[in-house]
């Protein structure tokens, strides 16, 4: 009988596996929407954070998280259910996460956001940060758009959402 | 201080406490759900692509939002989300009138004459609203509606930044793009009266802490901040021209958007999709 810290491990290692499906190599691990996994005897149950509330990945997470998990021969079945108690900000990004957003050409989103604050975005292709903002809207809620004047390549960012200030909540 | 409702099974037990939450939760879910219904009419049409890019982000991310409203609702018992997007009659609606308003003249797939004025002066009283609203909400009674709050006020200063900068910037541009704002500020200031409502049980909302402030309040804030950004103000008090629609009071307009909306679903509402 193997530990229950061992089977942990082992979910944990294919959640590593389960990628965004529109960010094909950052799984959703590295995007920090993993909250929490428990086994109940065969049943696994997985608790995950949405990042933007209109994603319409969502649905296809929820599936290809639960399908990827009950590949493991102990497990009977996957819940996947998402929570909205914890809310996602874009610090929960990994730092492998970052090294494979920059690898599709989106810039991670900066570090210690303060909202209402200025930041540089790095080129994601030659790190210059001579680079400007051509739309802070972009192909995903999450992304925005942006052109390096050093390198002269359009590239996306991530961009940072995270709880507004000052709040009484 | 009111003891937090953590579940919806909790809510239920008190049968006067789950029927403001349900009216509050229908307020939040139909105003975001017709915003986003006349947002999504404008794809394809906005004034240069890089704005069609931007309002079909922001139109898909407030669908989103209206969808978690429509969860919580089905969680209480209230029916499927879909169905009650969908499905719902004119009079069974709680959104503001101001919002069920056509985009101008013409139709989606013929002559559609939008007005942008319209749509720059909507969407900013609106997502001004909204936010002050949810900061209200944040700290509701009923933990399940607070955590949405929560969430969506981390995603909302973009809405709002971006219809901000586009008010702002007409306001100082040429003559006619002037004057076509102050024209839709004062036909908005006719109109948008009853989005600030609370409707019928807006005491039993604030009596079970659902919301933390009052109409009063919520008019006082939203006018607060509209001030500080609009170079005209009209010098008037708030109308609502077409009634309450917090009271399931509407226009035919409404009757055009949830035909629209609703073709595919009512063609068979039996489809699994």
């Amino acid at each position: 009988m193997r530990e229950e810290k061992d089977l942990i491990e082992e979910l944990y290692s294919v959640l590593k596996t389960v990628d965004d499906p529109e960010l094909p190599s950052v799984s959703v691990y590295d995007l920090g929407m993993v909250h929490e996994v428990r086994i109940d005897s065969g049943q696994v149950n997985i608790q995950m954070v949405p990042t933007f509330a209109g994603c319409p990945a969502l649905d296809f997470i929820e599936l290809n998280v639960k399908k990827a998990i009950e590949e493991l021969d102990w497990v009977e079945a996957c819940n996947v259910k998402f929570t909205l108690e914890i809310q996602w900000s874009t610090d929960s990004i990994t730092e492998k996460g970052k090294e494979e957003l920059k690898k599709h050409g989106i810039a991670p989103p900066p570090e210690n956001y303060r909202p209402g604050d200025e930041w540089t975005v790095n080129c994601p292709y030659c790190e210059s940060d001579y680079t400007s903002m051509e739309n802070v809207f972009g192909p995903t809620a999450c992304r925005s758009i942006l052109y390096c004047s050093a390198c002269r390549n359009p590239f996306e960012a991530m961009k940072p959402v995270v709880k507004p200030l000052p709040t009484n909540y | 201080m009111n003891p937090i409702v953590e579940t919806a099974e909790q809510a239920k037990q008190n049968p006067e406490y789950l029927k403001a939450l349900k009216e509050l939760l229908y307020q939040l879910a139909d105003d975001d759900l017709l915003i986003s219904f006349r947002g999504a009419e404008w794809l394809g049409l906005a004034p240069h692509v890089e704005e069609d890019v931007a309002y079909s982000s922001i139109t898909q991310n407030t669908m989103g939002h209206a969808v978690m409203y429509y969860n919580l609702l089905e969680e209480l018992g209230d029916g499927k989300a879909d169905d009650l997007a969908h499905g719902r009659k004119v009079e069974e609606r709680r959104n503001g009138t101001y919002l069920e308003k056509r985009n101008g003249e013409g139709k989606y797939l013929e002559d559609p004459y939008y007005d942008w004025a319209l749509a720059v002066v909507r969407n900013f009283f609106y997502e001004t609203f909204k936010k002050t609203k949810l900061e209200a909400i944040a700290n509701s009674s009923y933990q399940p509606l607070a955590y949405v709050a929560r969430k969506v006020l981390m995603e909302h200063p973009y809405h709002l930044a971006h219809w901000k900068l586009w008010i702002q910037q007409l306001q100082s541009s040429t003559e006619e793009a002037k004057n076509k704002i102050k024209q839709r500020v004062l036909e908005a200031w006719e109109e948008f009266g009853d989005v600030l409502e609370l409707g019928t049980l807006a005491t039993d909302m604030r009596k079970h802490h659902l919301i933390t402030i009052g109409e009063e309040e919520l008019l006082d804030r939203w006018q607060k901040e509209i001030t500080e950004v609009l170079l005209d103000v009209p010098n008037a008090t708030l109308g609502k021209r077409y009634g309450s629609g917090r009271n399931g009071e509407h226009t035919a307009d409404l009757v055009q958007a949830l035909d629209t909306l609703a073709e595919v679903y009512n063609s068979d509402k039996s489809a699994a999709w």
